[in-house]
């Protein structure tokens, strides 16, 4: 157990029919579990050129083992941010960060990224040594075995027959795939996952994020994944949190029954989490911009 | 609204069965001949070697322009008795120090660039000042310095080398994308091996670059300094073959060591640089 510090925190019984009021103030109702992650009271800045730039605003949220937690937010919410601090690559201004109860101070093998851009294979090393790489490179473990490893993680990813193919030569969709393989073989606490189908096809996207809920179905492993899409939101998650615009504050913080359910009043939870973020009533048949 | 819908019925095509007469054809031997850049080259050599010995011949003065097969003879006689390779050895040794020692300054002045702001401001300050400066301009003065000899040499030739790939290599890692970056410290290797496995291997496209410039730059400064100077370092370098069988007006000999240097110059361009080409940034897709 840890000690809250906001005293206003309310435990809301059934997250479910919180209402939006009480969803502000929630926690995870099932603290009884220490936390795998705990952001806490989380300030982000960053320099441009000419301005500073506050990312988020005090998010606090903790990532519990297995759970696949998405942080859900319009475009300059500071999620990517959120989640690079995460990753170890900035550090808050204000409050801290705990994974498995010690301080994030850099970026390192535990905490796997996978990124939105395809670029993120390194472009000298076949699909099996981009992976092997990742595993001998933190000396995790030996050639051998990593090989081994690796080849385990393309299969489950579906890519055996192009283990030795460079990056270059796969579609976008086998890139991320790959990515994720990487990021899974490395059996990290925790993966972070910054928009990962965004830059794929409809067709593509879907059939990922099918892959992805059948890889976890697998593994359960523990990820803190990225989008804007409320309908990708809502597919992938079992927590959602959801932030405000510029700065990034959190709003509200879900659970998700992984479909787009629809409540008592006949409201579907993507209208309903479209009021939260953008403070505004949905109206029945409003088409959705996700 | 204006409906602009015309009634159209819906359209099916039964694709089953159809003949189509090439889908998927071997090029014929002429095309596939005609692909491959090595021969194009070597037709375009011959053409040109046919071109020098008629007009050689039409001028009828070896003194000033001697035929292809005069030339061709003098580099034969002259390979023969040694003198040829001799002359190309100690110029390659020359060349392959002054090439090395230019390469490890330039190693360490870009990872002094890339570990902080004022390395970077130096190494483009020093980059800006000494790139436009030729080679052989520094060569009286090194031979100050460093008297007659191969030091001097190897210091004009450190210049010539030095910027053209610590320039490169920098501009290499600054343009490496960030995502890549985060990847690589995602991987938990420490900052040599970040390095080494990530900074390098991702700059390589702009690394072999400087390595191209800066060979060009080394070869034609060596040959430079052998020629002018050669004399006085009372060495026998190619240039300095050039040199002497210029005074004694052996001109198929003089076209005999230029042709040697030309060649020298074609083998490290489209034997040595393509082959590390063809097995890195090709081989990778990382071509610009």
């Amino acid at each position: 157990m840890y000690s809250r510090r906001v005293s206003s925190d309310r435990q809301c019984a059934s997250p479910h029919h919180c209402d939006s009021a009480q969803l502000t103030s929630s926690v995870n109702a099932t603290s009884a579990t220490e936390p795998l992650l705990s952001v806490r009271g989380v300030t982000l800045r960053y320099h441009t050129k000419d301005h500073l730039i506050t990312a988020t605003y005090r998010v606090s949220f903790d990532v519990l083992e297995s759970d696949r937690f998405v942080l859900l937010g319009p475009s300059g919410c500071g999620k990517s941010t959120l989640l690079k601090a995460v990753g170890g690559y900035m550090q808050p201004v204000e409050g801290e960060m705990l994974l498995n109860g010690a301080r994030i101070a850099e970026p390192g093998p535990d905490r796997a990224f996978v990124f939105q851009e395809f670029d993120q294979l390194l472009p000298w090393k076949t699909v099996r040594d981009n992976i092997c790489f990742a595993l001998t490179a933190s000396g995790k473990l030996q050639r051998r075995d990593a090989v081994d490893r690796a080849m385990h993680y393309i299969d489950k990813v579906g890519l055996t027959k192009f283990a030795a193919n460079f990056p270059h030569t796969l579609s976008g969709g086998m890139k991320q795939r790959v990515a994720i393989a990487r990021a899974m073989a490395s059996e990290p606490d925790i993966l972070l996952m910054d928009e990962p189908f965004a830059a794929l096809d409809a067709l593509t996207r879907e059939r990922m994020q099918a892959e992805l809920l059948q890889l976890w179905e697998e593994t359960r492993f523990t990820v803190l994944f990225v989008t804007h899409s409320i309908p990708e939101a809502i597919r992938i998650g079992n927590r959602i949190l959801l932030l405000s615009a510029h700065p990034g504050q959190a709003k509200a913080e879900i659970n998700c029954p992984g479909i787009d359910e629809v409540d008592a009043e006949g409201k579907p939870l993507s209208d309903r989490i479209q009021e939260m973020l953008f403070d505004r009533i949905v109206q029945q048949g409003e088409p959705e911009n996700g | 609204m204006v409906s602009t819908s015309i009634d159209r019925p819906d359209v099916f095509h039964d694709i089953a069965g159809t003949e189509i007469d090439v889908v998927e054809r071997p090029l014929t031997a002429w095309q596939r001949i005609y692909d491959n850049g090595a021969v194009r080259k070597t037709v375009l050599l011959v053409v040109l070697a046919l071109i020098w010995e008629v007009y050689a011949r039409a001028l009828g003065n070896p003194l000033l322009f001697p035929t292809f097969t005069d030339t061709l003879a003098a580099l034969l006689s002259a390979i023969v008795s040694l003198e040829l390779p001799e002359a190309a050895a100690y110029t390659l040794s020359l060349l392959i120090k002054g090439y090395l020692a230019g390469l490890a300054i330039a190693g360490v002045l870009t990872a002094f660039a890339s570990v902080s702001r004022i390395g970077a401001d130096l190494l483009q300050t020093l980059t800006a000042m000494f790139n436009p400066l030729p080679s052989i301009a520094l060569l009286p003065l090194a031979l100050i310095w460093f008297g007659l000899g191969d030091a001097s040499v190897i210091f004009v030739l450190i210049h010539a080398v030095l910027w053209a790939v610590a320039l490169n290599t920098f501009s290499g890692f600054r343009a490496l994308s960030p995502t890549l970056k985060m990847v690589g410290r995602n991987y938990g290797l420490s900052s040599t091996g970040y390095i080494v496995w990530i900074l390098i291997p991702g700059a390589f496209p702009s690394i072999l670059t400087g390595l191209k410039v800066g060979w060009a730059f080394a070869w034609r400064t060596l040959i430079a300094a052998e020629l002018v100077f050669g004399v006085s370092s009372g060495s026998g370098g190619l240039g300095w073959y050039v040199f002497e069988n210029k005074n004694q007006l052996l001109i198929p000999e003089v076209f005999a060591g230029l042709l040697t240097v030309i060649l020298f110059g074609l083998f490290v361009e489209n034997i040595v640089f393509k082959t590390i080409e063809a097995k890195t940034v090709q081989r990778w897709g990382m071509a610009s």
